[in-house]
């Protein structure tokens, strides 16, 4: 156990099972602590994870992404105005990078977040992209179960839109709102970032800008030319102007209208199965290394790496070690 | 895995001068820390919220307006109500010494970091006073 989780646990003076019982009941410091715990990984956080996941799986996980400045902090917070004006309590985990270099982070979103404060039925939490056991993408879906477990019906997870990490959320979402702007590029950008595919929803924000109505031309030209069968959900190209909450009640009804085609096609279940499959053999993967990381894991990397042994036949010696030492 | 500090940064009050608290949370980044940065006009209750919500291990405070003597007790009175007084809490600003004296004797204020104060000290500050509570 690292010292830092084991302050963690003293300082709440609790176990996983007491931690998990007090963040249900609303106890938000509990649900802070717990994010820390998860974030932080080791066993403790496997057993806190355990204790909660009972009690997850209920929440509208809704990922967001786009590029820096598409206004994603302003329009999570339009969405989550909205959301609460239906009566729907929302979590938020928002993503920001750490410096390569120095491993720190400066995490601003909450700044454009403020007229979430001061509202129960809210929790924001910040996170920094790197250095996370296990990968970014791993950290967030900790985080939202936790979130999921104290009982937030929507969660969203608002993310920098640049690689691999981003789209490995969005396939922990069950809904994926991208962000545009007008004016970033012509229409060629979007088919090489990728973005098209993990869409479920476009927003177009600063809608009110020049050059709004050729960037929604053009994304809806994109997606007529994807393939799709009779029934198939078509990504909407919606507008906003999120300073002003405007086209938030749109862009809530076809996030909503997503997750209902998500339930009554069978896909949120085959998604919920893969969502499994990832998440234990990512368990397993953890363990394993936990548990195989010793001095004999030492003596095999040095020796790979001198060349006098290959890393395929070495795995399979500690396994072997492992399951019949 | 070793968890990174992570420190609030915040503008309690009315006054609209953040560079300075730019210029540290810039310098807790580069030390390795997370640093949340809320941005201006906060009231005590909006950054105990944040702090809570961010399980952070420090507050820093920056305040220009003169308003310290009300406002930097309330943020330590509402840590204490919410049962957060192992948070520690450092200021920076125009505060006088004779001021940042009672603040720290009496208000749970741990360090007054004044204009001159160098970015290394208020990091190495943190740092230790942050392995010691954690220990």
């Amino acid at each position: 156990m690292s010292p830092a989780n084991e302050t963690a646990l003293r300082r709440s003076g609790v176990n996983s099972q007491d931690l998990v019982a007090r963040l249900r009941v609303g106890d938000r410091r509990s649900l802070a602590r717990a994010i820390s715990m998860v974030e932080t990984g080791g066993p403790q956080a496997r057993e806190l994870l355990a204790a909660a996941y009972p009690y997850a799986g209920n929440a509208h996980v809704v990922g967001i992404t786009g590029p820096p400045g598409a206004g994603k902090s302003t329009l999570v917070t339009a969405l989550a105005l909205e959301w609460r004006s239906r009566g729907v309590t929302v979590g938020v985990v928002a993503v920001d990078p750490t410096s390569p270099f120095t491993g720190g982070a400066v995490l601003g979103d909450r700044i454009r977040m403020q007229a979430l404060g001061g509202d129960p039925g809210v929790f924001i939490r910040s996170m920094a992209s790197r250095g996370r056991l296990g990968g970014l993408a791993r950290a967030t879906a900790d985080a939202v179960a936790m979130l999921d477990a104290a009982g937030f019906q929507v969660v969203l997870i608002e993310t920098v839109g640049a690689g691999q990490g981003e789209v490995d959320i969005a396939r922990a979402a069950h809904t994926t709102l991208v962000v545009e702007v007008p004016g970033m590029g012509d229409d060629v950008q979007s088919i090489k970032a990728g973005v098209l595919e993990i869409a479920d929803v476009f927003v177009v924000n600063k809608a009110d800008r020049e050059g709004a109505d050729k960037t929604v031309r053009q994304l809806r030209a994109m997606l007529h030319l994807a393939d799709r069968q009779p029934g198939e959900w078509e990504p909407p190209v919606l507008t906003a102007v999120a300073t002003t909450s405007t086209g938030s009640a749109a862009i809530v009804d076809a996030a909503t209208r997503h997750l209902a085609y998500l339930r009554e096609t069978g896909l949120a279940d085959a998604r919920a199965r893969h969502a499994a499959e990832r998440e234990l053999a990512a368990a397993v993967q953890e363990l394993a290394l936990e548990r195989l990381r010793g001095q004999a894991w030492h003596d095999l990397v040095a020796r790979i790496a001198s060349r006098e042994r290959d890393p395929y036949g070495s795995a399979e010696e500690l396994f072997n070690a492992l399951f019949h030492g | 895995m070793e968890r990174k500090i992570r420190v609030l940064v915040a503008k309690p009050g009315l006054d609209g001068h953040d560079r300075g608290a730019k210029v540290i949370a810039r310098a807790l980044r580069d030390a390795g820390m997370e640093v949340i940065y809320t941005g201006l006009q906060q009231t005590p209750q909006m950054i105990v919220e944040a702090a809570l919500q961010e399980d952070v291990d420090v507050i820093g405070l920056s305040i220009l307006s003169g308003a310290h003597m009300t406002l930097l007790p309330k943020v330590t009175q509402l840590l204490k109500e919410q049962q957060m007084d192992d948070v520690l809490v450092v200021a920076g600003g125009i505060i006088s010494d004779a001021d940042a004296a009672i603040l720290k004797a009496q208000h749970g204020i741990a360090e007054v970091f004044g204009p001159g104060a160098s970015t290394q000290d208020i990091v190495r500050f943190i740092q230790d006073h942050v392995s010691v509570s954690r220990e």
